[in-house]
């Protein structure tokens, strides 16, 4: 299996972003080169984070003064071990830790971060050199999603901000977001995004199958497949294009091969209402609806997601299994959801 | 375990999402819109890890987790809770 691309990078200030020790009340000079590898990640889509042993105030500050704070979610700047930052990291980021890069100067946080945990990939930043060219920093495309990922969760910040503080149903804190869904066949711009969130979901997808760019753009003209692009938007700005349903349109039944969602929108009930989608363009085409599931160790949450969304296993081989939806009893699209979607499998009327 | 105790702990974890006097039992919570379906994965993650149990595919359906007696009933099947 391929290394996983890495997808945060976590920088340790001291003598690793700059030269010099912060609280000793040195002169601090940005290490040669590190402000445009922050740059160049950042342009790649790759996420950034800081974890050091330091006051917040000042550190955040002389972050700034060297014009790099802005590239940093959640900082986690204190002086408790860097393997609990990592992880409170992975939790407010909800990526798995084997996309995470540490850097450090320090041999022992190094250590202790690989010892507590193994998944994470560390270096030393006398290293940093070889990390410009080094392919697991290399996305296999960027996109415009990619381009603005940084920017996207931040404005996922300040939705767990108002989340945490919202109490009561979650439905009804899900409608203050107003949030705006879309539904529509791919169009040949979106396959590198497409092909982005093949590569890069994990948790959120039924199958974990790679499709390449050339695959993708096969299916997408061929006359049996259909290619759909979700995309939701808020009133905290757009999450960008989040999920891909392929399609295979037989005429008594359609099978999903492929259905995956990106893991920023996991908690915002929007898998259900794609779901309930397919159930009902099925239901009025009047064909089965079958699903194709294969396990991997990270997508239990999708095949629990078909099962309570009426599917039920029909067949099951090593590690493959078929479902298929009862197309009765389709509950109605949530309310907290305004949804638009341009494609119809037969034309209404 | 009693089975008692398993609907208390249950009522407990659903009670942190909807008000406790707002659902009896037997209400079929996903059905009557008091949980949505963002709730499916917590309340498997949380019986598994309070209970000790890690559910068959077969057992993840909607109707052994639709209400707290369908949850408490699974719970005697899997034998983690006494049958009384």
């Amino acid at each position: 299996m391929p290394r996983k691309k890495i997808k945060c990078v976590v920088w340790d200030l001291d003598h690793t972003v700059w030269n010099g020790i912060l609280l000793e009340g040195d002169r601090l000079v940005l290490r040669s080169g590190v402000g445009d590898l922050i740059a160049e990640f950042d342009r790649r889509g790759i996420l950034q984070s800081v974890a050091s042993r330091n006051e917040p105030g000042p550190a955040l500050a002389q972050l700034e003064r060297f014009g790099l704070a802005h590239y940093f979610l959640h900082p986690q700047i204190g002086w408790d071990a860097k393997s609990q930052a990592l992880r409170r990291l992975g939790e407010r980021l909800n990526l798995g830790l084997d996309s995470f890069a540490f850097v450090d100067d320090q041999t022992f946080e190094r250590e202790e971060v690989g010892f507590n945990l193994p998944e994470v990939r560390t270096y030393d930043a006398a290293d940093i050199d070889q990390l410009h060219d080094n392919p697991d920093f290399m996305p296999a495309v960027i996109t415009e999603d990619s381009r603005r990922r940084r920017e996207m969760y931040r404005a996922d910040e300040a939705r767990q901000e108002q989340e945490a503080a919202f109490r009561g149903p979650g439905d009804a804190f899900l409608a203050t977001l107003a949030m705006e869904f879309s539904l529509a066949p791919a169009s040949a711009a979106d396959l590198l995004r497409v092909e982005e969130l093949v590569a890069r979901t994990n948790q959120l997808n039924t199958t974990g199958k790679i499709y390449s760019y050339a695959e993708l753009a096969e299916l997408r003209e061929s006359a049996d497949h259909t290619l759909l692009v979700a995309a939701l938007s808020d009133k905290y700005g757009p999450y960008g294009k989040i999920g891909v349903v392929l399609l295979h349109c037989a005429a008594e039944a359609w099978t999903i091969k492929l259905l995956l969602m990106s893991c920023r929108v996991m908690s915002r009930g929007v898998g259900g209402a794609l779901i309930t989608l397919l159930r009902r363009e099925a239901k009025r085409a009047g064909v089965r609806l079958l699903a194709d599931f294969r396990s991997t160790d990270r997508n239990r949450m999708m095949y629990i997601t078909y099962k309570f969304a009426g599917f039920s296993e029909v067949a099951a081989t090593e590690g493959e299994t078929l479902l298929e939806a009862d197309l009765d009893g389709i509950p109605e699209l949530p309310s907290y959801l305004r949804i638009e979607s341009t494609w119809q499998a037969v034309p209404r009327g | 375990m009693t089975q008692i105790e398993a609907r208390t702990k249950i009522r407990a974890f659903l009670g942190k999402f909807i008000p406790e006097q707002d659902f009896a039992d037997g209400d079929e919570i996903f059905a009557l819109g008091l949980v949505n379906s963002l709730m499916a994965m917590q309340l498997v993650l949380f019986l598994e890890k309070d209970f000790a149990v890690k559910f068959a595919n077969q057992d993840l359906t909607l109707k052994n987790f639709g209400s707290v007696d369908a949850m408490t009933d699974l719970l005697v099947r899997r034998g983690v809770i006494g049958a009384d």
